[in-house]
């Protein structure tokens, strides 16, 4: 896909599951060096980092490679943090086990969801989804006995073997299950079911017309990134040892479409910026507003503006967002490190949202309104 | 039964309200395709305006014409700096901004004026009216949220059908390229569609503030019953945002008042999951061909 291609013996294998699974060892390596030299707390961040990495990649896959929307992925991130939590209060598996039914139950309200709203074109499932973000939590406080109201529920902690610090535990987990969303999912990109979820995004009819199911693969998708969303649910719930509403306000799920747009829809290594972003944006802010004496209705504003600028700012003018700046500047190095013959120069693809194809119709503006509309 | 008929009435109070900011969706959207998830805290903006120009003693109406004329000019503005540079590109773009600008203005709002709610003067008694011997909860306030979101859909339905700008306007929405070759200045018919929507939005702010938690979140709620009306209605058409309004109003005043107004948003997304499944183009809306 590069522009400049690297010497073969620096290459990644073309076989995308090879070339998974060899990026995926460098990242955990990458990580397991990380959380050995960080404090406890900070191993106790990288874990979050993780957890958010996963649903911000399951959102990626939706909005960068199927062209949907979900505004409301938090309240997916609800159902799989209550779901673990009840299912622990309520019988006793292994934790796989535990993590998965929060997986399937998010998975299932993502297909009640999606199935009228992925039918239709258009902004159906944006405002569907907007809306169960702002009715779920809504729902755990009316039903307070059984999802305990204020005081939340209280799932079990992760038990570090040994003499593991806890956080550096709970880190290495939540970094090896969040790595292996991403592979899978990078798996699923570059699966037969992704080039339909392309087709899809580009061109609903041309898709259709070729045979692909176009209901079913926007369900699927966003089923998919649902239950994504349910999984770091569940790691959000094991983090903390308390499920209540207030964990889930629509500021979260702002935050999650923000951080996705931020790294790069459609990249699977953009999240990871995103969830970062997620982490440390809040309470840079914090510390921003207090440093300069801004009091406490900016400090717990700041934060909100930025996600807000960073949505508007990097739609109008880098949509590919951070990853997207990565790699334009990783060509340019390898560019002048490594030239390419001129024989050799293909086509450059650059991930994220694609332009669509130019319209069929010709442009009848005038030259006066093409220059000032 | 009088419980039922004070809930009928609730339902009609606030499903003009949502009518009213269903309105401005239909427009956004037959005017560029694009939902504008702004439209709540725009309205929750012009309204502050109007807030704050009445703490500094400026009289109840001339602060409700300048939130109106606010709400006007940040659609305009909205419309010209955020949404034009982004025509011809994936639609997913502008929605992205638009959701992008909702969470600007509401953490801009919050940062200036605080999170905590409080309380709004209303232009007329919330008390409820006596009708015979009996005392319903439907106020003089009620009959002015009728009489003006009425009002607002009669000059809008004048404007579009006794006018030459409202001509223009259904022409680009119905035929861009077609309107521009004779002549219509498609643009600037966008920019009015924009403003006459954040017009419509902040109407529906400026009802809505006095019987509710007033904060910078007090829109988002609407919001989404208001897309629910929208939906309902078809999205491309002004009547069905009226009735999508009714009955969205009706429908979740006795979901609030027989369950618990905490399952009002999870009702609002049965009605939408019952419309899309059973009639997704809406009540009120034509079939349409689609393009290649």
């Amino acid at each position: 896909m590069a522009a400049a291609r690297l010497p073969s013996r620096l290459r990644l294998p073309d076989q995308p599951m090879l070339r998974h699974l060899v990026l995926c060892a460098g990242a955990l390596v990458l990580f397991y060096v990380l959380t050995v030299n960080l404090s406890s707390y900070h191993n106790y961040q990288v874990g979050l980092i993780a957890l958010f990495a996963m649903v911000i990649a399951g959102l990626s896959v939706l909005t960068g490679i199927n062209g949907q929307i979900s505004l409301g992925h938090g309240a997916f991130m609800a159902v799989g943090a209550y779901t673990f939590a009840l299912v622990q209060e309520h019988v006793t598996l292994p934790l796989a086990l535990e993590l998965l039914a929060a997986v399937a139950a998010s998975a299932v309200l993502g297909l009640v969801v999606g199935i009228p709203a992925t039918r239709l074109r258009g902004p159906y499932l944006a405002g569907m989804t907007l809306i169960l973000a702002l009715g779920l939590p809504q729902l755990a406080d009316k039903y307070n006995s059984v999802f305990g109201g204020d005081e939340g529920l209280h799932p079990s902690q992760l038990v570090a073997p040994g003499a593991v610090d806890p956080n550096r535990w709970f880190a290495w987990i939540t970094v090896l299950v969040a790595v292996i969303v991403v592979a899978l999912l990078a798996n699923l990109v570059r699966s037969h079911f992704g080039r339909a979820m392309r087709a899809v995004r580009d061109n609903e009819v041309a898709a259709m017309l070729a045979g692909i199911h176009v209901g079913r693969t926007k369900v699927l998708a966003f089923v998919v990134s649902a239950g994504c969303a349910g999984l770091a649910g569940a790691f959000l719930a094991l983090s903390g040892g308390v499920v209540t509403t207030g964990d889930f306000p629509l500021s979260l799920s702002i935050y999650l479409v923000a951080a996705m747009v931020l790294g790069g829809a459609g990249s699977l290594v953009g999240p990871w910026w995103g969830a970062i972003a997620i982490v440390y944006l809040p309470q840079w802010s914090t510390s921003i507003s207090s440093d300069f004496g801004l009091g406490s209705a900016v400090a717990a504003n700041l934060a909100l503006v930025i996600f807000g600028l960073v949505l508007i700012i990097v739609m109008m003018l880098a949509p590919t967002g951070v990853q997207g700046g990565v790699r334009w500047l990783a060509r340019r190095l390898l560019a002048a490190r490594f030239p390419r013959p001129p024989a050799a120069a293909g086509v450059t693809a650059v991930a994220g949202f694609p332009e669509p194809p130019a319209p069929a119709t010709p442009d009848m503006r005038t030259e006066q309104e093409r220059t000032h509309p | 039964m009088s419980h039922f008929v004070n809930l009928s009435l609730n339902g009609i109070s606030s499903g003009m309200i949502y009518a009213s900011v269903a309105l401005g969706l239909v427009l956004v959207w037959r005017a560029t395709r694009i939902i504008n998830f702004a439209q709540g805290s725009m309205a929750m903006f012009s309204t502050y305006m109007a807030v704050t120009l009445l703490d500094r003693n400026l009289g109840y109406w001339e602060a409700f014409a300048v939130a109106l004329a606010v709400g006007l000019a940040l659609g305009a503005v909205v419309e010209r700096t955020l949404i034009r540079p982004l025509q011809g590109k994936p639609e997913l773009n502008p929605v992205i901004v638009t959701f992008g600008l909702f969470i600007l203005l509401e953490g801009v709002a919050g940062a200036i004026f605080g999170v905590r709610s409080r309380g709004v003067p209303a232009a007329f008694s919330q008390s409820g009216l006596t009708i015979g011997h009996h005392r319903v909860s439907f106020s003089h306030f009620d009959l002015f949220v009728l009489g003006s979101v009425l009002a607002l859909m009669v000059l809008m339905l004048v404007l579009f059908r006794a006018t030459d700008v409202g001509l223009r306007m259904r022409a680009s929405a119905f035929a861009p390229e077609m309107s521009r070759l004779v002549g219509v200045r498609v643009g600037r018919v966008l920019t009015l569609g924009w403003a006459l929507a954040s017009l419509a939005g902040s109407l529906a702010g400026l009802l809505v503030a006095p019987r509710s938690a007033f904060s910078p979140n007090y829109m988002d709620l609407i919001l989404v019953y208001a897309f629910t009306a929208a939906v309902v209605g078809g999205l491309e058409s002004p009547v069905g945002a009226l009735v999508g309004g009714l009955l969205t109003g009706l429908v979740l005043s006795f979901v609030g008042g027989y369950l618990g107004s905490s399952l009002e948003p999870l009702g609002a997304a049965v009605i939408l999951i019952l419309v899309l499944s059973a009639r997704p183009e809406g009540l009120f809306s034509r079939p349409a061909a689609r393009q290649v």
